[in-house]
């Protein structure tokens, strides 16, 4: 049990980065907390599985530390760092049953017979591979396969996290939903520290209490899935999670009859006073507003506040629609349930305020961040 | 499962059919003609049935040399795969060294049968050879030209130097094939690097090393050069091989027909012993291809 | 160029690889294989390539029967889920290399190249290597070799899978306007149904090497031929419920029976399987008639807009999916309320009655 501390951790593959492209991952103080659900979440590049292996020992960090309960590992070994790893592909002992497969890492470890047993017996249960436990391991499916190698990390008293990377690459699509949902029970069963890493936000927020957003070497955003669906602080973590992602429209700060108003193709966009004061406020002239699709309100009629919008295409996927709208020259998305109404050709869409966000280069200002996050 | 199917593929095989009936087939079946006639010349010979292979089953020259030939076989095969695992598994995996430790594996394999011949030849003499002087100087009666074990740690020495490269290579590139996260699996599991060799490394090498094995006994039990060159056979008969006996009997002699059922013997027993690891290859790799399969 | 495939059978080792296949490409049409590992669609492909021999039944094109045309004289070109691209040669030489090998003038080939590229947004990569690219730019360069020579035919083997999530969004959206201005045939083979429905064009189900139904994906998702088809649609997987309609009330197996709705009219008395979407599903009632299950929470998995509700009742196992975050811990009872009136019904041997809001008469 552990929790996992990186501390001014920062990482370059060359021997004496100078710039800041040197590096494969910035400077980071972050905290992993003793029993969490973590996700590690990015594109590909982002510096995601060097990150991991930042934490499994399999890379030593060139600047700051790794602590482990507060402890520093820096120089501890893999195996004497207990964590557990489960990898892309699955990794089996090919030639011994499942059961010996399970076993190894106990009997590695020389504990008495009886306590293997009834180790090895309860976390097949778990993860219900007691039908299977005399069988090869090598004639398994993959997602039995990758239910043993969980498995090794799960019979030890002494694992103090399990990190995951990108273990249903694998898996077929519909047995995805079943093992995600076996990993969500045994995290809610075992109180053990997960780290996730994926590209797919789905698995990632729905894996994960806390998810760590990486790009380009930076964690820009740690928190809640719902924190960074609702309130993405960097207009990456906007574009990044959400299917589709947010919309961003710049906008230009102009004074008309006397009035402080934001717009883009000569539209004023609605705004509110707080809203407007932010942008107002802020010293660059990158502005930007961003509302996701799911938050945009389509009707027929004219609201108070409302644009009016040409709709440009439809795209049913069943569950839900996807519009694409287009306000003046700008193209937004809107995404409408499976049995809300689409309009034809014209509409007007409307912007809730609570909804609307505010980036002032590329970081969400909000009113307590003031200009804090803008350096 | 994506193999292109197309009857034209056939025909492109056929050159090699051809090839293989006139080069193995033809000379295989004239060789079992012989081996059920008595041929005095040309024109003169006689349906004898079996006649042959019984004589050669009871002839204790051929019993002799083919319980030399296996005993040396199998010498070989137990000292060379083990130090040829052990040598891949000790060959450094990147940098100039491992080039250099490929280059160097690889010399021998380059060598011509008769020259590897001639180098121990010269090289085990007492009088001039490296290693015979040596061993005799440390006070040891080394002579390979009187003494049969003298002899035979020759050859097998000469052998083993020849072909455990093969193996090693073999198990090099086998060894290669085995992806990091199974040795980073096994590190976090703390298995211990003999577990490591036992549970990942030799179950990943099992293909490569029957192939190893396979080519190997063939080839061994087949040797007929270097000893010939080495020690031509001798101190008495102490490392004629079976080829050698079959040379000396069909050319020295020129008992076609006996040396003809000699042949087929021969031939059957190599295919016997190599159809027996054939059968344990596709055995053990049953349940691989339903993994395959299954992808 | 329009493609046709008549009868066409395929067994290897005693499994049908494909099984009776009648399929018709129109000229200019963007159409998608959709179903999951082994279903048949590379086999599909790879017979509409000429790689694969049929065992019965004929392939046309441009009602010329080719098939025992070998693949080099179909005019065709393929996109594969792995990035292939020769290592050695620039990304220009890539996109060229079909080019050359059909002997287009240099000046031409510089000018197709150039376009191609621009279309698929590489074009400030052409003198580098594909090694040093990522994986998007990589597949758009492969995509661009498919691309640059005018194939009448261009498969696509499911060529987003091994991308980012983001890209395969990306590529999906330019892809679909990149044939909106083409003339050849394009055949993109998926396991998503997500990808089938955002490419729009025909799609074809494919279940164990038979093509179970043609047509709008949307269609599709609505009006399902039978079970299998229904469960391709469903992400999550749809849920399923056995049981019967009988004394006019419908009855869920070990569980208990409901009077039967309005909508259920004209359904003979038997035994059924009910299908129901896991989006379909509610917390709480939206009508009387709603089905009222009792179930505890398996397992709550929130993504950002929406929850996965994994709930369990003994013998039955149901997903929800709700819009909004639910945070239920595991063990927690629950009612769920099922909407009759989106119920789909299946006989026992997968053939479909009853669509939500469709009644389906006889055979579809």
């Amino acid at each position: 049990m552990a929790e996992i501390h990186l501390k001014g951790l920062a990482h370059s593959y060359i021997g004496n980065p100078q710039i800041s492209s040197d590096y494969a991952i910035h400077e980071m103080d972050h905290v992993w907390q003793q029993g969490g659900a973590y996700a590690l979440l990015g594109p590909s590049g982002c510096g995601k599985s060097t990150l991991l292996n930042l934490i499994s020992g399999l890379i030593k960090p060139s600047h700051g530390s790794v602590l482990f309960d507060g402890v520093e590992v820096n120089n501890t070994s893999t195996q004497d760092r207990n964590i557990a790893q489960v990898f892309q592909f699955p990794v089996i002992y090919d030639s011994m049953t499942v059961y010996d497969n399970l076993a190894f890492p106990l009997r590695n470890m020389k504990v008495d017979r009886e306590t293997i047993d009834k180790k090895v017996k309860e976390v097949a249960k778990t993860l219900d591979l007691t039908e299977i436990l005399s069988r090869k391991a090598n004639n398994l499916s993959a997602d039995e396969k990758q239910k043993i190698s969980m498995g090794r990390g799960l019979v030890r008293d002494d694992v103090s996290a399990i990190l995951f990377d990108e273990p249903l690459t694998v898996i077929d699509p519909n047995l995805k939903w079943k093992l995600r949902r076996k990993l969500k029970q045994i995290h809610e069963r075992y109180n053990i520290t997960m780290v996730y890493v994926t590209h797919d936000q789905l698995e990632a927020s729905t894996f994960a209490n806390k998810i760590a957003l990486m790009y380009e070497g930076k964690i820009v955003q740690f928190g809640t899935p719902r924190e960074l669906f609702e309130e993405p602080n960097h207009t990456f973590v906007g574009f990044f999670i959400g299917s589709p992602g947010m919309n961003f429209i710049s906008v230009e700060k102009e004074i008309v009859d006397g009035q402080l108003v934001f717009s883009f193709d000569g539209i004023n966009f609605p705004l509110s006073q707080e809203q407007s004061d932010l942008l107002d406020n802020a010293q660059s002239h990158n502005l930007k507003i961003g509302i996701r699709p799911e938050f945009i309100q389509l009707s027929r009629v004219e609201h108070p506040e409302s644009l009016p919008c040409k709709i440009v295409h439809t795209e049913d996927l069943g569950t839900y629609k996807i519009l694409t709208v287009e306000v003046g020259k700008q193209q937004l998305k809107v995404r409408l349930g499976e049995d809300q109404q689409t309009p034809q050709e014209n509409a007007f869409v409307t912007f809730p305020h609570q909804w609307v966000k505010t980036y002032v280069d590329e970081y969400l200002v909000t009113p307590s961040t003031g200009d804090s996050n803008n350096e | 499962m994506n193999k292109v199917q197309n009857n034209k593929a056939w025909f492109l095989v056929l050159p090699v059919f051809l090839l293989v009936a006139f080069s193995a087939i033809v000379p295989l079946m004239t060789v079992v003609n012989y081996s059920v006639q008595d041929i005095f010349d040309q024109n003169n010979a006689y349906f004898v049935g079996v006649e042959w292979y019984k004589e050669i089953l009871n002839d204790p020259r051929l019993q002799d040399s083919l319980a030399r030939q296996f005993m040396f076989s199998f010498t070989v095969l137990l000292i060379e795969v083990p130090l040829g695992i052990a040598v891949a598994l000790m060959m450094p995996t990147r940098g100039w060294t491992a080039s250099l430790t490929l280059i160097v594996l690889a010399l021998p394999l380059l060598i011509p049968w008769n020259v590897v011949g001639t180098i121990w030849q010269i090289f085990a003499r007492g009088d001039i050879g490296l290693l015979g002087y040596v061993i005799n100087a440390l006070g040891i009666d080394y002579n390979y030209t009187n003494n049969p074990i003298d002899a035979w740690a020759t050859v097998l020495l000469m052998d083993v130097w020849h072909w455990t490269s093969l193996i090693a290579l073999l198990c090099y590139s086998g060894l290669r094939a085995i992806p990091d996260a199974y040795y980073q699996a096994a590190r976090i599991d703390r298995a211990s690097s003999w577990s490591i060799f036992k549970f990942i490394q030799l179950p990943k090498l099992k293909g490569v090393l029957i192939i190893g094995i396979l080519l190997r006994f063939m080839d061994s039990f087949m040797i007929y050069t270097e000893p010939f060159v080495l020690t031509g056979g001798g101190p008495g008969n102490s490392t004629t091989f079976l080829s050698q006996t079959l040379t000396k009997m069909a050319i020295g002699q020129f008992d076609i027909g006996p040396a003809a059922a000699f042949s087929i013997i021969y031939f059957l027993i190599v295919l016997l012993v190599s159809w027996l690891f054939f059968t344990t290859i596709t055995h053990l790799d049953k349940d691989k291809t339903k993994e395959q399969s299954y992808d | 160029m329009s493609l046709v495939l008549e009868n066409v059978y395929r067994k290897v080792e005693g499994v049908n690889h494909l099984h009776n296949i009648n399929l018709e490409f129109k000229p200019g049409s963007f159409n998608v294989l959709l179903g999951r590992t082994l279903a048949g669609k590379t086999s599909l492909m790879r017979t509409i390539a000429g790689l694969d021999k049929v065992d019965s039944g004929k392939v046309f094109m441009d009602s010329e029967d080719v098939t025992l045309t070998s693949v080099q004289k179909r005019n065709i070109s393929m996109v594969y889920q792995q990035f292939i691209n020769y290592p050695n040669m620039t990304v220009f030489e890539n996109i060229a290399s079909p080019l050359k090998l059909s002997g287009t003038p240099a000046a031409e080939i510089r000018k197709r190249v150039q376009e191609t590229a621009e279309m698929l947004h590489i074009e400030s990569f052409l003198s580098r290597h594909p090694l040093e690219l990522s994986g998007g730019q990589q597949q758009r360069t492969a995509m661009a070799r498919a691309l640059v020579k005018d194939a009448s035919i261009i498969l696509f083997d499911e060529p987003l899978v091994n991308l980012d999530y983001k890209l395969r969004e990306e590529l999906r959206q330019e892809l679909r306007e990149l044939f909106k201005l083409r003339n050849s045939i394009a055949i993109y083979a998926t396991t998503e149904p997500n990808e089938a429905l955002a490419l729009g064009g025909t799609t074809s189900l494919l279940h164990q090497g038979q093509l179970l139904q043609s047509g709008p994906a949307i269609e599709q998702y609505h009006q399902p031929v039978n079970l299998h088809a229904a469960d391709l649609y469903s992400e999550p997987p749809i849920n399923l419920l056995k049981g019967h309609i009988k004394d006019a009330e419908l009855s869920i197996e070990n569980y208990a029976s409901f009077p039967v709705a309005t909508t259920f009219d004209g359904i003979e008395e038997g035994p059924y399987t009910f299908g129901i979407r896991p989006s379909h599903i509610s917390l709480v009632p939206k009508h009387d008639s709603d089905i009222e299950l009792s179930t505890v929470v398996d397992v709550a998995e929130i993504s950002a807009s929406e929850t996965f509700l994994h709930v369990a009742n003994q013998d039955l196992q149901m997903v929800l999916q709700l819009s909004g975050v639910h945070d239920y811990r595991t063990n927690t009872p629950v009612k769920i309320y099922i909407p009759p009136e989106k119920l789909f019904i299946f006989e026992p041997d997968g053939t479909i009655i009853k669509a939500p809001n469709a009644q389906l008469a006889g055979e579809f």
